[in-house]
């Protein structure tokens, strides 16, 4: 039914208009309904809308809905409407999915806070944005849906708005984002500046037309386009946002880090990859940040104590493996790895938030421990995910997007030894930090008593986004393993295919299995580590140079203290000069001399009526005398 | 023979007299004094209605002096009662003491 495409954003932003409206008059019951209800029933149609694409292909594997026009001003003249080809079929899939579990497991998570309304509004709000975003057939209307992500994020992140850290943290958030914002709308003005619409199709057309491969113009283009996705994809050196927005309740982590938000940097990638294209240079740095972020984040993931922060790296890091695939052309990879990605990393999240909950709102991993039997059903669940998260082989979601970028990062045209290095190092990087997050929490001795249990609202998300992350990944096989790849044949439809050298040993079993050794052997570091010789790993981190090095990933290399003394102090600086300048007298008087007028008219208002009646007196002749002699 | 009074002398003992009860009012604190003042303005209007009459040769004039008359009657049967009640909310009758009322 791809006539009722509309109502996949538009039923989300029915809830979140509902649940402004009648905030206040609701019950936390009908909150609950409407805003899970909501979700649900965009995720039946959204579910409807891709069997039908998947099932009748419209023509040209893509199909356009207009619902009216925006505006038409000047030649610009952008229409509401939705564009839905493969890859947003997927996109959609997933927001509407993943976000569906997130709402429902939200509807007990949130059940004792005060907000509980106010929740559910801002999330309704947040997935009808990014449905917006990745359904836009125009760029403006996409950039509608990517500043309301932002917003929603600013809100989500500060939701806990009565302590002043959580709301730095989403403000935080707001501005670096805005950055990246920023150079994307001087990216939209050029491009409409040079090709005169921003309908993405005719667009990308344009652009293939007049702009030669590799020539300034579309360099320009697509690098402020690649700013804006840094900025929004928590990319380097756009990143330093992401870990602090662990401020906001675990859902909504989840919803920022699996569904939305941060996942539509690489969607904007992906959908001007005819841009990316004619800009070789540019796309070769996407590649390069890909594969120094991820090295970055998993590096700083490792160093974390924070259960959510080491996840927080992870998605940075993880974010990096597809901004990598983008960067070598790896167009379906990319959206591949998205897809397994938000099926762990939701349920990671989700998983983190059960267990900080049950601890009475614990969050440091050396005060857990030993949750394996207390927790036996979130242990299996936050393992499924920590393994898809390292790439296991064989039986899990993420070795199979994982293992087809690092192929495609050295097969790839584009590709390279030094990407493929980098990918496989962050590969190893991942499963050690990963599992030594599953030994510390869920293994061990007891330091914090259990206090509550999951309901069942809680739970049965966990269970399905378990199973997604393991068996999510068997629509693409590698070809060594038989080539069952139908995702890669329905991604082909809408994406461009990697062209690969065919040289080497490119997406062979024998490369896969370095990959495969490589997340075995972090596990097993992680083992010995964390498991077998704790105790020697405590005395061998409390060592100085250790403990030094430690700090510095704790904090993230540096960066918040680099932009703190390079950008926030001299504005801070300049703001408090700039107070005094000329205008400031100006405004301050005119001010002043209200307040002294109101003073003035103020004590005239004694309440004396002797003085009331003269002053009327005196007015009455006066006017009288007026009358008779003042007008010659 | 009757003494003719011109009608702009009758006007100016009008004003002479309302000029007084207005300062009688604003000088005069006690309530009764002040209701005093007001009957004194109002008979220097009525004053000015029989002199303007009696100018033009009209008995507009002095018909309309009775009903100053039965608006003062009216006036000071208020005002005695507004005495009344005021002395017994504020304790005396200085007017001043209604200050209290501004809100």
């Amino acid at each position: 039914m791809l006539s009722l495409l509309w109502l996949v954003p538009a039923l989300p932003a029915a809830g979140f208009v509902i649940l402004t409206l009648f905030n206040r008059h609701l019950s936390r019951r009908a909150a609950a309904v409407i805003g899970v209800g909501s979700i649900a029933l965009s995720a039946y149609f959204a579910l409807s809308a891709g069997l039908d694409f998947m099932v009748n292909p419209p023509a040209g594997h893509a199909y356009r809905q207009v619902l009216w026009t925006w505006f038409d001003v000047a030649g610009l003249r952008p229409q509401i409407a939705f564009y839905l080809d493969a890859m947003t079929v997927v996109f959609m899939l997933v927001i509407t999915g993943v976000g569906l579990l997130i709402h429902l497991y939200s509807a007990e998570f949130m059940r004792d806070d005060a907000g509980f309304t106010r929740f559910f509004m801002y999330m309704n709000l947040f997935v009808a944005a990014m449905l917006v975003l990745v359904l836009a057939d125009d760029l403006l209307l996409l950039y509608l849906g990517w500043e309301g992500v932002g917003l929603c994020s600013y809100l989500l992140i500060s939701f806990w708005h009565t302590d002043p850290k959580n709301v730095y943290a989403g403000r935080k958030a707001f501005i670096v984002t805005r950055v990246g914002d920023t150079a994307l709308v001087v990216g939209l003005f050029l491009l409409f500046t040079d090709l005169h619409t921003l309908q993405i199709q005719p667009l990308m057309a344009a652009a293939q037309q007049h702009w030669a491969a590799g020539s300034g113009v579309a360099a320009a283009a697509a690098a402020l386009l690649l700013v804006g996705a840094l900025g929004k994809s928590a990319q380097l050196p756009l990143q330093t946002w992401l870990p602090d927005a662990m401020a906001g309740p675990s859902p909504v982590s989840a919803l920022i880090h699996a569904a939305t938000m941060v996942t539509a940097g690489v969607y904007l990638i992906a959908r001007t990859n005819v841009l990316f294209s004619l800009a070789p240079d540019v796309r070769f740095t996407v590649a390069v940040i890909g594969t120094l972020t991820l090295l970055y984040a998993g590096l700083s993931a490792l160093a974390q104590h924070d259960i959510k922060r080491v996840l927080a790296y992870s998605t940075i890091s993880q974010i990096g493996y597809m901004f990598l695939a983008l960067g070598v052309a790896g167009w379906s990879v990319a959206i591949f790895h998205f897809m397994t990605h938000a099926f762990f990393k939701a349920l990671l999240f989700l998983s983190a938030g059960v267990v900080i909950e049950s601890l009475g709102g614990e969050h440091d991993i050396f005060r857990m421990g030993g949750l394996r039997r207390r927790l036996s059903l979130v242990f299996w669940t936050f393992l499924a995910g920590a393994a898809s998260l390292s790439a296991l082989p064989l039986v899990t979601a993420g070795f199979y997007s994982k293992d087809e970028i690092i192929a495609t990062s050295l097969g790839s045209v584009d590709g390279g030894v030094w990407l493929w290095a980098g990918a496989l190092a962050g590969a190893f990087i991942t499963s050690v930090y990963a599992f030594r997050l599953v030994f510390i929490v869920f293994f061990g001795e007891t330091h914090t008593e259990v206090t509550s249990r999951p309901g069942r609202r809680m739970t049965v998300p966990l269970v399905i986004l378990g199973v997604l992350s393991l068996v999510g990944g068997f629509v693409w096989m590698p070809e060594w393993m038989g080539g069952f790849d139908p995702l890669a044949r329905f991604l082909e439809t809408a994406l461009p295919t990697t062209a690969m050298t065919g040289e080497g040993t490119g997406g062979s079993a024998a490369e896969a299995l370095t990959g495969m050794v490589l997340s075995l052997a972090g596990i097993a570091l992680a083992w010995l580590f964390w498991m077998r010789r704790r105790e020697a790993t405590a005395a061998w981190a409390a060592r100085p140079v250790v403990a030094r090095t430690q700090r510095f990933l704790l904090n993230g290399w540096g960066f918040d203290w680099l932009y703190e003394r390079a950008f926030v102090v001299p504005v801070k600086w300049f703001a408090r000069v700039a107070r005094d300048d000329l205008v400031e007298p100006v405004v301050t008087g005119i001010a002043w001399l209200n307040v002294r007028g109101w003073q003035t008219l103020s004590s005239s208002q004694n309440g004396r009526l002797r003085t009331y009646l003269a002053v009327a007196g005196v007015g009455f002749v006066a006017a009288v005398a007026f009358v008779m002699w003042g007008w010659q | 023979m009757i003494a003719v009074v011109s009608a702009g002398h009758g006007l100016a003992l009008a004003a002479i007299l309302f000029a007084i009860g207005f300062a009688g009012l604003l000088a005069r604190r006690n309530l009764i004094v002040v209701l005093a003042s007001i009957e004194i303005m109002l008979n220097a209007a009525g004053l000015a209605f029989v002199a303007a009459g009696a100018r033009w040769g009209q008995a507009d004039g002095q018909v309309m002096f009775f009903f100053i008359l039965t608006v003062a009657a009216a006036e000071v049967s208020l005002g005695l009662a507004l005495a009344i009640s005021f002395r017994r909310y504020l304790r005396r009758l200085d007017v001043d003491r209604a200050e209290r009322m501004k809100g």
